[in-house]
């Protein structure tokens, strides 16, 4: 059953569940008519605030968004969410759990919760989330929050889509100010230590803030994150976190060049990602079905041939011959 | 696993909602389904307990899933299954599959199916065979 | 038991022998575990129960360490409590099942609740549509409960009541009915589940969040300890960890931990460990793997004098005393051929038997598919009766002491259940543990392994892996009468309508008040139940104040 891209987006536009949920589902399943939605969809996004929540499993932010989405709500504010949790290397499956924290906003109209898998990409966002943001974005929400498994470097990738990016941490969990040092700085807007009534949450703190206090020049924008301690299952610490969500936001406001420059980078991240996905598609797909690399397979098992000259020779021979 | 990337035929993946209606909180069969969807390949998304019929249908419009597994076990099958499927359907979701899995009394069963329940799994069915019925039967979207 | 080297020798020997007969003919399993995947050898000898001491680690009945028995006489002097757990439809319903069970021989009175009444609802509740009546009995109001209790002789009976959060309430409406036929509190004699831990780790009926529940629970013993002396006002247990999926060794370890929780907590609410020790009872599941379940037995009791002494320095004897209840495995059961769970339910009887238990229920074949009929509710109490009278298994005390495999498996079980006892208490104590949803990834963990092992057929279910057969073998089972939801409703409303108004308002009011101090929640909870308040209206006000626990949803 397929419609108009315009119906698509007019019920899109209008918030109607069904179609952003189906819609969703054509994105991650890479159906190409999704493709033309997304195009009719762009007019319509750019309204939304994006959070971006990450942190090692089990610190705590399904509970946190559960939180905040309450918060949120009080304020009049439409949510949407996004949940993202590992899809299993081995059997491609994946139980997207977090849902299960959240469930008591399901039934309201001004909150729309969906989960998604990473589907194999390693690391923070998926082109598939990225585009479920802009339809969330276009469905009217007013804040989008968006959780990823986050850990270590890889949280880079959420802090391209998000305006505000808060890492989460928790007491306790050895040195994960130590593992996560590396871009920590360039990720994070707010850094939220949950849990905060377990031993060790103050070093936690004071391990973060002599991070932050040591490195100005890495600051993103010139903005000096916040921490917040919470407890987040006690609703404790969240309107904190609230509020320094909105004095980014404003602070972000306040500089017109900031928002476009954030702006820029993101259209030139979203835009070198898809290319780069849809090049290295199509270009693979033809020469994994030509002969030359069956060939090249078979010289490589009989060691006749290097893979690094097989690769260096394919390569040459596509470039020269070009994509279309 | 073949993940191939490049090739057309993208397969689509199978989100299955489990889910676990009313106020029975024997939760061990719904969350061994879970390990095993996903082990199968499938997306599952968790309702988590205590759901009530409602809940269970926005998150399966939400979700977009093409199955619901409803785990029951404290014996209000007769009134929770069919309320499902009469949600999914008033809201326009027909074409979502219902299963129940659990306790069900044998003259339950085909009640149950008359009311749209597409299929019952009894205690001693192994995961495989449940598996295989839902790779058999329940369609991935379209 | 000192070695004797020529044993050594000889068992070397014949190991050696065992190999090469092996290697001809391979043994006719790849492995050999208990249910719980504990690896079992191919024979037992003195040389496995070397270190053990008699006086130390077995002791004499009703000895420290309490090992083979914590009473001298055991059931020389008084057979188990032959206690069968029944609920079904409405009260009057179950009062009829209760009667039938004491007339056909049961010694002792358990009751089973229906979900909405475990979760704190009454039966009008939008929650509970489709619920009343359907897996216990539906109790709304003290009414209610004095219709379930009708004709029975409480004072010379005890009573155990499987209900968890709202544990607090229905014990209050048993105290109230029994006060208005005139039986004084003090003579009471019973039991209350009351184990909120176990619920957030395994059963799941929720209601309030830990440290209120914790704070429950407290009341409720100190309240015990004070008033009712003869009640055990929690059932520490295993039986529902178990069903979860556990293992034998978790489901002890965890049980044992969920006990010292709550010593700690009755300790740091100024109580005396004497003065209300000796009213714990514990509760454990009788799993398919015969002597595991023995050895578990006998290691729980072991391990809980040796906590209770030393960690806790408790002096009165009886605070050592670990009193258990048990339940045959209500996951052992098959739909498939269900006449072959009659013969499950016996063994894991006679398990329970020859562990030591101070009281059984033993479930009926049917019980897969629906609640117990009256038939298949005797066949499983002639089992007990069986099992006393005729098989001789309670001649003697502790009849399989002295066995080296037994020995020795109980003692490795004892030990792993230790470890796991450090685990949580380097986490800070089991509600910590909880937070971080340990015990409950444990069990997910144990019970997707033991279904893969049942799904690759390493372990054997006959009549569903093998032995199979294609035609369904017809069994009656028990029907829940469909209007009794709608009749039930009408009671409650009637109830609410003959009652003072005024006085529940007030003694809900006080309960709130109450609730938001520290004062002992019983004596108000007492007043809200004597004015005829329902069970979700008390519930609720706990609710509103503690806030409401949600699943968080580990898989």
């Amino acid at each position: 059953m397929r419609e108009e891209r315009s119906e698509i987006a007019e019920k899109v536009t209008s918030g109607d569940i069904r179609t952003v949920a189906k819609l969703i589902r054509d994105i991650d399943d890479k159906v190409p008519e999704a493709r033309e939605s997304l195009k009719a969809l762009y007019p319509f996004t750019g309204r939304a605030y994006v959070v971006g929540i990450t942190g090692s499993p089990g610190v705590g932010k399904s509970t946190l968004v559960d939180q905040l989405v309450t918060h949120l709500r009080r304020r009049e504010q439409t949510v949407g969410i996004l949940a993202v949790d590992p899809t299993s290397p081995f059997s491609g499956g994946a139980i997207l759990g977090d849902r299960v924290r959240m469930q008591r906003h399901s039934m309201d109209e001004g909150v729309f919760i969906r989960s998604m898998a990473t589907r194999g990409h390693f690391g923070g966002l998926t082109q598939s989330t990225r585009s479920a943001i802009d339809v969330l974005d276009a469905m009217g929400k007013d804040y989008i929050l968006v959780e990823t498994v986050g850990v270590g470097q890889d949280e880079i990738d959420i802090v391209r889509s998000a305006h505000t990016t808060i890492i989460m941490l928790v007491p306790g969990m050895g040195d994960d100010i130590q593992a996560l040092k590396a871009g920590i700085l360039e990720v994070g807007d707010l850094f939220v230590v949950n849990k905060a009534d377990r031993e060790g949450a103050d070093r936690t703190v004071n391990d973060l803030r002599m991070m932050i206090e040591m490195d100005e020049n890495r600051y993103k924008d010139g903005w000096k994150p916040p921490i917040v301690t919470a407890q987040a299952v006690f609703d404790q610490g969240i309107g904190e976190i609230l509020e320094a969500i909105e004095a980014h936001r404003a602070f972000l406001r306040a500089s017109p060049e900031r928002i476009a420059a954030r702006q820029r980078e993101k259209a030139k991240n979203d835009l070198t990602e898809m290319i780069k996905d849809q090049i290295i598609t199509q270009l693979l797909a033809e020469v994994v079905n030509s002969g030359a690399f069956e060939e090249a397979l078979t010289s490589i098992m009989d060691r006749t041939l290097d893979p690094y000259t097989a690769c260096d020779s394919i390569v040459s021979k596509k470039i020269k011959s070009g994509t279309r | 696993m073949e993940r191939n990337e490049t090739t057309e035929q993208r397969k689509r993946k199978v989100r299955v909602l489990v889910a676990k209606p009313g106020l029975d909180g024997h939760d061990r069969g719904a969350r061994i389904i879970a390990r095993a969807y996903r082990d199968a390949g499938f997306e599952v998304v968790y309702s988590g307990l205590h759901q009530s019929p409602e809940e269970i249908v926005q998150a399966a419009i939400q979700e977009d899933v093409d199955m619901v597994g409803l785990s029951s076990l404290a014996g209000a099958h007769m009134y929770l299954l069919p309320r499902v499927v009469e949600l999914l359907r008033d809201k326009g979701a027909g074409d979502i599959v219902v299963c129940g899995g659990g306790i069900f009394p044998e003259e339950d069963i085909p009640k149950l199916k008359e009311a749209g329940i597409k299929e019952i799994f009894t205690p001693g069915t192994p995961l495989g065979e449940i598996v295989r019925w839902v790779e058999q039967h329940v369609e991935p979207r379209r | 038991m000192a070695t004797r080297d020529p044993i050594e020798h000889e068992a070397r020997t014949w190991h050696q022998r065992y190999r090469d007969a092996v290697t001809k003919n391979p043994e006719r399993r790849a492995r050999f575990s208990t249910v719980s995947d504990h690896p079992i050898k191919e024979l037992y000898t003195p040389l496995d129960i070397q270190g053990l001491d008699y006086t130390r680690d077995l002791g004499f009945p009703g000895q420290f360490p309490f090992t083979r028995g914590v009473q001298p006489t055991m059931y020389r002097g008084k057979l188990w409590t032959m206690r069968m757990f029944a609920g079904l439809g409405s009260a009057k319903d179950t009062n009829e099942r209760f009667r039938l069970l004491v007339e056909a021989g049961q010694t002792g009175l358990s009751t089973a609740f229906d979900m909405p009444t475990l979760m704190g609802y009454d039966t009008d509740s939008p929650k509970a549509r489709g619920e009343c009546g359907r897996c216990g009995v539906a109790i709304d109001t003290l009414d209610d409960m004095e219709v379930l209790f009708e004709d029975l002789p409480i004072d010379q009976i005890t009573t155990s009541m499987t209900i968890n959060p709202p544990a607090p309430v229905l014990w209050a409406m048993y105290i109230a009915m029994a006060e208005k036929r005139g039986i004084p509190r003090r003579v009471l004699g019973g039991t209350i589940q009351n184990d909120m831990l176990k619920e957030f780790i395994a059963q799941k009926t929720f209601m309030l969040p830990p440290k209120p529940s914790m704070r429950l629970i407290t009341d409720t013993i100190e309240f015990g300890t004070k008033e009712v002396p003869k009640w055990n006002t929690i059932s520490i247990s295993g039986y529902h960890i178990r069903e979860a999926g556990s293992t034998a060794v978790q489901e002890l370890a965890f049980t044992l931990a969920d006990g010292i929780a709550y010593v700690e907590s009755a300790l740091a609410r100024g109580l005396e460990v004497d003065s209300f020790a000796p009213r714990l009872s514990f509760f454990f599941n009788s799993h398919l793997d015969f002597f595991e379940e023995i050895a578990k037995f006998r290691a729980a009791r072991r391990m809980w004098a040796r906590i209770m002494k030393e960690r806790f320095k408790a002096k009165d004897q009886r605070s050592l005393w670990l009193r258990f209840h048990t339940q045959t495995a209500g996951c052992s059961l098959t739909a498939q051929q269900p006449y072959n769970n009659v013969v499950r339910t016996a063994l894991e009887a006679l398990a329970a038997v020859l562990g030591g238990t101070q009281s059984l229920h033993t479930n009926s074949l049917d019980e897969v598919l629906a609640l117990p009929t009256e038939e298949a509710a005797t066949i499983a109490l002639r089992t007990q009766q069986i099992i006393a009278e005729e098989s001789g298994a309670a001649h003697t005390i502790d009849p399989l002491a002295g066995s080296y495999f037994l020995e020795r498996l109980t003692t490795e079980i004892e030990e792993q259940a230790f470890e796991y006892i450090k685990k949580i208490d380097d986490m800070g104590g089991m509600v910590a543990a909880i937070e971080r949803n340990y015990p409950q990834m444990e069990i997910a963990d144990a019970a997707y392994a033991y279904q893969t092992q049942i799904d690759t057929n390493e372990k054997t279910v006959v009549g569903v892996n093998k032995y199979a057969t294609e035609e369904a073998i017809p069994v009656d089972i028990l029907h829940i009468d469909p209007h009794l939801e709608a009749q039930q409703i009408e009671r409650t409303n009637r109830v609410k309508e003959q009652r003072q108004r005024e006085a529940v308002a007030a003694a809900l009011e006080r309960l709130g008040e109450a609730a938001q101090g520290t004062d002992n929640l019983m004596p108000f909870i007492l007043d809200a139940v004597n004015a005829h308040a329902t069970e979700q209206e008390i519930c609720d006000v706990l609710r509103e104040i503690f806030g409401v626990y949600r699943d968080p949803g580990v898989y």
